[in-house]
C-alpha cells in the first residue's frame, strides 16, 4: 500500500527495521510526540511521523473532498452554455474553474500523504471512494445555479471553515484558499437568487422551486446525525474535525433562516421556528432514508455523474499518453 | 473537386441585405459605422469561441486543462463583453440577434471535436488574434486600449495552443494522427481571417504572411506538415464576417439564447 510505504520513508531512519525492539520503543515515542503536537494545536506536516490510521482517515477525507469538487463541476457546467446574461456566464465559468482548481489543490494535498491523483481517480471511477451526495441531484432550471451557490456552497463553507484549523498542515492551508473562493461562490448564488426573487413572477417561482428542491439535500450535506456517524469521534480527537455534524447543521440552519427572509423566499419546512430557550431554530425531521438511498447509488444522477467522469477520463487517455511520450522524448527542459 | 478558389475569386456571399435579412438583423447596431463593424466582428469571434470552450467544462482530458480551457474562455468572454459594449448592449447583441446577424469567423463556431481538433482551432485563431491585437495595440483606433490588454491574454492562449500542438504532434502515433486530422479539417476556415474588416486598420496581407510563418513553424516543430488544401470553401470565402455561417452555429445559438429569449425583458 502506497501510504504505508510513504509512512516508512518519512518516519523511519534507514536500518531501524533491523532492530524490532528499538523500533517499537521509537514508535511509542513518535506516537507520544504526535499526540502532544495535536493536543497543543500544532500542525502535522508531511514528513512528520503520524499513525497509519490518521493518514488513512485524511486520505479518505481529502480524496472525497477532491472528488466532490470535480464531480460538482458537472451540475453547474450544465448551465454554462445557457446562462441568461454574459455577466452571469462569466461568473459561472469562473466558479466552475475555481472548482477544478480546488480539485487540484486537494489532490496535491493527498499526494503529500503518499497517494497519487491517478490512484484516487481510479478509486472514484470504480466506486471505491465517494463524493458528496449532493451532486447526485439534478440542476433543472437556471435558478438551481443560484440555489447551489447559496445553499450548497453555504453548507460547504460551514463544514470547511473549521478545516482551516485542521491538524494536518497541507490540508488546512489548502482550505484557507478554498474557503475564500467558496465565500465568493456563496455570495454570487445569493445575489443571483435575489435577482430572480425580485424579478418577474416566473423568475420568482423558478427561485422558490429551486430552494424547495435544494434545502433538504443541503441539510443532509453535514452527514448523518451524531449518534450514527461512524468516523466522527476519532476525527475529533485528531483535530481533523472540530465540530459534530449536528452542531454544524444547526449553525447552517441558523444562518439560512434570516437570509431566506431577505431573499423573499420560503424554506420548505413547516416546523422551522425560533426556539428562545435553545437560542437556535428548531427544524423538521430529515428524511434519512433518502440520504442513505442516494449515498448507496440510487440518487437521480449517480450513474450520469460517474459515467460522464469516466468517459472524460477515458477519452483523455490518448492526450495524457501523448504528453508523457513528449516529455520522455524531450526531457523536462523543453516541457 | 480539386479547384482551389482564392478568396478574391470566390463569389461575394452576401451582398446588400435583403428585406428578410434586414429584419433578421433588427438587433444589430443601428449605425453601421466602421468602428461598430470592427467591434462586432472581433466581439463575436471572442463570444462564440468562448462559448465553444465553455462546452469543455467537465469533459477535459486532465484537470489542468479544465482550468486552462476555462481560463481562456473567460479571457475571451471578457474581451467579447468590452467589444460588444462598444457596438451596443452586450446582452441584446449576444442573445437577441439571429444567426445571420453574427459577424464571427466560421472557424470559431466549429464544434469542439476531440481535444486535438480544439487545439488546432486554438492554434489557428490565437495566432491570428495575437498578431492582430499586437498591431491594433500600437495603433490609434478606438480598439487600441482593449487590444493592449487583450494581447497579453492571447499571447498566453497562443503559447498554450503551441505547447499542445507540439505534444500531440510529437507525442504518440495516435496523437500525431489526431492532431494532423484536426489541422487538416480546420484549414479551410483559415483564409477568412485575412479578409479586410471595416474599421480595422491593419495590413491583412502582411498579417497573412506573419500568420503563415508562425503557424508553419509550430506545425513543423510538431513533426507535422502544413495542410495543402484550400484555405476557403468553394463559395464561403469571408462569409462569417458577412453573416453566413455553418449549420452547427444555429444549434449553438439556440442553446445559448433559449433561456434569455424565454423571459423577454427580464433582468438576471
Amino acid at each position: 500500500m502506497a501510504t504505508a510505504a510513504a509512512h516508512t520513508a518519512a518516519g523511519t531512519e534507514p536500518g531501524e527495521a533491523a532492530h524490532p525492539a528499538a523500533s517499537s520503543a521509537r514508535t511509542a515515542e513518535q506516537q507520544a510526540a504526535f499526540d502532544e503536537a495535536v493536543a497543543a494545536d500544532e500542525r502535522i506536516e508531511p514528513r512528520d511521523w503520524m499513525p497509519d490510521a490518521y493518514r488513512a482517515t485524511l486520505v479518505r477525507q481529502i480524496a472525497q473532498h477532491a472528488h466532490s469538487e470535480i464531480i460538482g463541476m458537472q451540475p453547474e457546467a450544465n448551465w454554462i452554455t445557457r446562462a441568461p446574461s454574459l455577466r452571469r456566464k462569466a461568473i459561472l465559468m469562473a466558479k466552475v474553474q475555481d472548482e477544478a482548481g480546488h480539485g487540484l489543490y486537494l489532490y496535491s494535498a493527498a499526494e503529500t500523504l503518499g497517494t497519487s491523483r491517478e490512484e484516487l481517480l481510479d478509486k472514484l471511477h470504480s466506486g471505491r471512494q465517494k463524493y458528496s451526495s449532493i451532486f447526485n441531484y439534478p440542476t433543472l432550471t437556471w435558478a438551481d445555479v443560484g440555489a447551489i451557490g447559496w445553499l450548497v456552497d453555504g453548507a460547504a463553507i460551514t463544514n470547511q471553515v473549521p478545516l482551516c484549523r485542521c491538524s494536518y498542515g497541507p490540508y488546512a492551508r489548502a482550505m484557507v484558499r478554498v474557503c475564500k473562493e467558496e465565500s465568493f461562490h456563496q455570495r454570487q448564488g445569493y445575489e443571483s437568487l435575489l435577482a430572480l426573487s425580485r424579478g418577474t413572477k416566473a423568475q420568482h417561482e423558478m427561485a422558490q422551486d429551486a430552494v424547495n428542491r435544494w434545502w433538504w439535500p443541503s441539510l443532509m450535506m453535514f452527514g448523518p446525525p451524531d449518534d450514527e456517524s461512524s468516523h466522527s469521534e476519532q476525527s475529533m480527537t485528531w483535530k481533523i474535525k472540530r465540530h459534530s455534524n449536528d452542531e454544524l447543521r444547526q449553525r447552517f440552519v441558523d444562518i439560512c433562516v434570516p437570509q431566506a427572509e431577505s431573499l423573499g423566499l420560503t424554506l420548505p419546512d413547516p416546523d422551522l421556528v425560533w426556539n428562545e430557550a435553545r437560542g437556535h431554530y428548531d427544524f423538521g425531521p430529515i428524511d434519512w432514508t433518502e440520504f442513505w438511498a442516494v449515498l448507496k447509488g440510487n440518487g437521480p444522477c449517480n450513474d450520469q455523474r460517474i459515467t460522464q467522469r469516466r468517459r472524460a477520463h477515458e477519452e483523455g487517455v490518448w492526450v495524457r499518453e501523448a504528453a508523457a511520450a513528449y516529455a520522455a522524448k524531450h526531457g523536462k527542459a523543453t516541457a | 473537386m480539386t479547384a482551389t478558389p482564392t478568396p478574391a475569386a470566390a463569389p461575394t456571399p452576401t451582398p446588400a441585405p435583403t428585406s428578410a435579412a434586414a429584419s433578421a438583423q433588427a438587433a444589430a447596431p443601428a449605425r453601421a459605422l466602421p468602428a461598430n463593424v470592427a467591434a462586432l466582428a472581433l466581439g463575436d469571434d471572442a463570444l462564440v469561441l468562448s462559448h465553444r470552450l465553455g462546452e469543455w467544462a467537465g469533459h477535459a482530458p486532465v484537470l489542468e486543462e479544465e482550468v486552462a480551457l476555462a481560463n481562456i474562455a473567460l479571457d475571451l468572454l471578457g474581451q467579447a463583453r468590452v467589444l460588444l459594449s462598444l457596438a451596443g448592449d452586450e446582452d441584446e447583441l449576444a442573445y437577441l440577434r439571429e444567426e445571420r446577424a453574427f459577424r464571427n469567423l466560421q472557424l470559431v463556431e466549429q464544434p469542439n471535436g476531440d481535444f486535438a481538433h480544439t487545439i488546432a482551432r486554438q492554434l489557428y485563431f490565437s495566432t491570428y488574434q495575437t498578431l492582430l491585437y499586437g498591431q491594433l495595440a500600437s495603433g490609434e483606433s478606438e480598439l487600441a486600449p482593449l487590444a493592449a490588454k487583450a494581447v497579453k491574454e492571447v499571447t498566453y492562449h497562443q503559447d498554450h495552443a503551441e505547447q499542445w500542438t507540439l505534444r500531440l504532434g510529437d507525442g504518440t502515433a495516435e496523437s500525431h494522427e489526431r492532431m494532423r486530422r484536426g489541422l487538416d479539417a480546420l484549414w479551410r476556415f483559415t483564409g477568412e481571417m485575412f479578409q479586410p474588416v471595416d474599421g480595422i486598420d491593419v495590413d491583412f496581407e502582411a498579417l497573412r504572411e506573419s500568420w503563415t510563418a508562425s503557424v508553419t513553424a509550430v506545425i513543423e516543430r510538431a513533426t507535422l506538415s502544413v495542410p495543402d488544401g484550400p484555405q476557403s470553401g468553394a463559395w464561403t470565402a469571408g462569409a462569417g464576417r458577412q453573416g453566413l455561417h455553418t449549420e452547427p452555429f444555429g444549434r449553438m445559438l439556440a442553446e445559448m439564447q433559449h433561456l434569455h429569449r424565454s423571459h423577454p425583458g427580464a433582468s438576471w
